[in-house]
């Protein structure tokens, strides 16, 4: 390593200042390099906005704003074409549900169970675990719900289809649970000491202690686990695609066949389709109300985050 | 009264016992059922053969080296950028609104569904920088999904460098960048490299938005440049689970093992990496 010679006292403080030299070139250079580099992600967001937004525009010339939002049927392929959102969007809704149905007592059962009651050496042997699971890709997941979840459930419930929605919720479910424990258990950690201590003095057993005071002091970093981890299943793609097919309607039963937003667009990216053609715009049109549901969670689960770094004891 | 308590406590506890262990039993199944289906189908031709129409003559030739193409693109691509972005933010921003705003943005797109990377991937590196259906567009694509994650990991790699190392540096008379070209970056570069190679495992396990940008599941060649079409092994994956016949989910199978040997492997050497450099400073 070269020390550099002291020279330029208060480089520090104004890097891009001072003497002038080529030296003072060079930083100037990198720091406009590497402000480049973070302003990539800026870039991102803005090209995905406006991506987005432009084929859109294009779409909702030709398909109206409110028929989109109302009408109840989703055809974009049949003679009779009926550009309705809501059977996507409930379907998405339907998996979703299912998989926090799934995902969100049990992740935070798990989180207390690590938290509250382990001992270290469980802990370190159940953490990496978890770690594997959230690891596993997605497809990897939709082989488990296709071969292994979809034949149990019918034979547990014969009038499942092949396809459906609770397979695919379920799946997703398990998916997540890795999420939820480890966001729901850091905010659980991080309730301090003192507060358990005051509980057992004042004679509360380990689980009232648990869900009386350890489970209300990390609540907002449990919601924001939550909103995250269902914003995630919304998002999920091909473990939807492959379990819960690609019929969209609308339905309670998650027994039955639905179609997610993500399963739609995906559909369309494995067909040939021309570029502007009306099938074109209307993956962008579901994509933009994917892209805003999620990001509006994202930003939610940021802010209930915020929240509970700031105030609590 | 006292003893319903504790009879309550102690259900409580079992009940997190056992929402612990729904993670394990579903990891286990998953792991078993896959081995158990695919074990039988992996040999020395499954590695050497093409895709074809008949599963016995089925291979992964492609499709393994698609992704290992996309894997070294990808790293090469993103991970300059990324860290790059990482030492801008915590060496050099200054702490106002556009850096704040531009963190907020970061954590925003680490949770951006990846079919919306596909979308943006299709739309603007496929068809508006006409890079077409490339190995080159796959990879630029599964490099924007995966640059927030390593900008957020250098960064905690970063910050969790002691402030006594810059102030040393600084007091020799180093200048900003030398100070983190000869200091910072050395000493981030096991959480660094742990990082990337955690979000490069993500980005290996991909397979909705390599589809948007029209990575096809039927082809018999390996691409040669960047410009080449190409086909992934979660994409192969995905066609083959798809497909009626039995044969096709043992081939599913056994892609999956192998799938799963690179991405395990992958994550031991960043581990191996995370405990050999622990605790320099």
């Amino acid at each position: 390593m070269t020390i550099p010679s002291p020279v330029l006292p208060g480089s520090r403080m104004s890097p891009s200042r001072g003497f002038g030299g080529p030296r003072d070139r060079k930083e100037r250079l990198i720091h406009a390099a590497l402000a480049f580099c973070a302003g990539v992600s800026a870039l991102v967001t803005i090209l995905t906005v406006l991506v987005l937004f432009t084929e859109a525009v294009g779409f909702f010339t030709r398909v109206s704003v409110w028929e989109f939002l109302t009408e109840t049927r989703w055809t974009p392929s049949f003679r009779e074409k009926h550009f309705g959102i809501l059977p996507l969007l409930s379907g998405s809704l339907l998996v979703a549900g299912v998989a926090g149905i799934v995902a969100l007592p049990t992740g935070l059962l798990a989180a207390i169970f690590l938290s509250e009651h382990a001992g270290t050496g469980l802990r370190n042997l159940l953490k990496p675990l978890l770690e594997v699971l959230a690891g596993i890709p997605t497809v990897v997941y939709g082989y488990f719900a296709v071969t292994f979840v979809t034949p149990a459930l019918r034979f547990l419930f014969p009038s499942a289809g092949i396809f459906n929605a609770a397979s695919a919720g379920i799946v997703v479910g398990i998916m997540i649970l890795p999420m939820v424990t480890s966001l729901s258990e850091d905010a659980l950690r991080a309730v301090p000491r003192h507060l358990r201590d005051a509980a057992h003095a004042l004679g509360a057993t380990s689980t009232e202690v648990s869900i009386r005071v350890v489970v209300p002091a990390g609540a907002s970093g449990i919601l924001a686990s939550f909103i995250l981890a269902l914003s995630r299943a919304l998002g999920e793609t091909m473990v939807v695609s492959m379990a819960a097919g690609n019929s969209p309607q609308m339905t309670l039963n998650p027994l039955e066949s639905v179609q997610t937003m993500t399963a739609f667009i995906l559909q369309g990216g494995l067909g040939a389709m021309s570029f502007g053609s009306l099938e074109y715009q209307t993956l962008f049109a579901v994509g933009m109300v994917l892209f805003l549901i999620t990001m509006a969670m994202n930003l939610a689960s940021q802010w209930v985050l915020a929240r509970f770094r700031g105030g609590r004891p | 009264m006292r003893s319903g308590r504790r009879v309550f406590g102690s259900l409580f506890r079992m009940a997190t016992t056992l929402a612990t262990f729904v993670g394990v039993v579903a990891l286990l199944l998953l792991l078993g059922g896959v081995l158990a289906d695919g074990v039988g189908s992996l040999s020395g031709t499954f590695f050497q053969n093409f895709a074809s129409r008949f599963p016995e003559r089925a291979g992964i030739r492609a499709p393994l080296l698609g992704t290992l193409w996309l894997l070294v693109l990808t790293g090469l691509i993103a991970i300059p950028i990324s860290v790059g972005a990482a030492v801008y933010l915590e060496e050099y921003a200054p702490r106002n609104w556009a850096t704040r705003a531009i963190q907020t943005n970061i954590t925003t797109l680490a949770g951006m569904p990846s079919i919306v990377y596909g979308i943006l991937g299709l739309a603007f590196f496929v068809r508006a920088l006409d890079l077409g259906r490339s190995v080159l567009a796959g990879a630029l694509t599964l490099s924007l999904l995966i640059m927030p994650i390593i900008v957020m990991a250098a960064q905690e790699a970063i910050r969790a460098v002691p402030h006594r190392v810059r102030e040393a540096a600084y007091g020799l008379g180093a200048t900003r960048w030398q100070v983190v070209r000869y200091q910072v970056i050395p000493a981030a570069l096991p959480g660094i490299i742990t990082g990337a190679i955690l979000a490069l495992s993500r980005a290996v396990g991909e397979a909705a938005p390599l589809i948007m940008v029209g990575a096809l599941s039927f082809i018999a060649f390996t691409p040669e440049t960047l410009a080449d079409p190409f086909t992934a092994l979660p994409v192969q994956i995905f066609n083959w689970v798809s497909r009626p016949q039995e044969e096709f989910r043992h081939l599913a199978a056994a892609a999956i093992i192998v799938l799963l040997v690179l991405l395990l492997s992958m994550n031991a050497v960043a581990i191996l990496i995370r405990h050999r450099f622990e605790d320099r400073y």
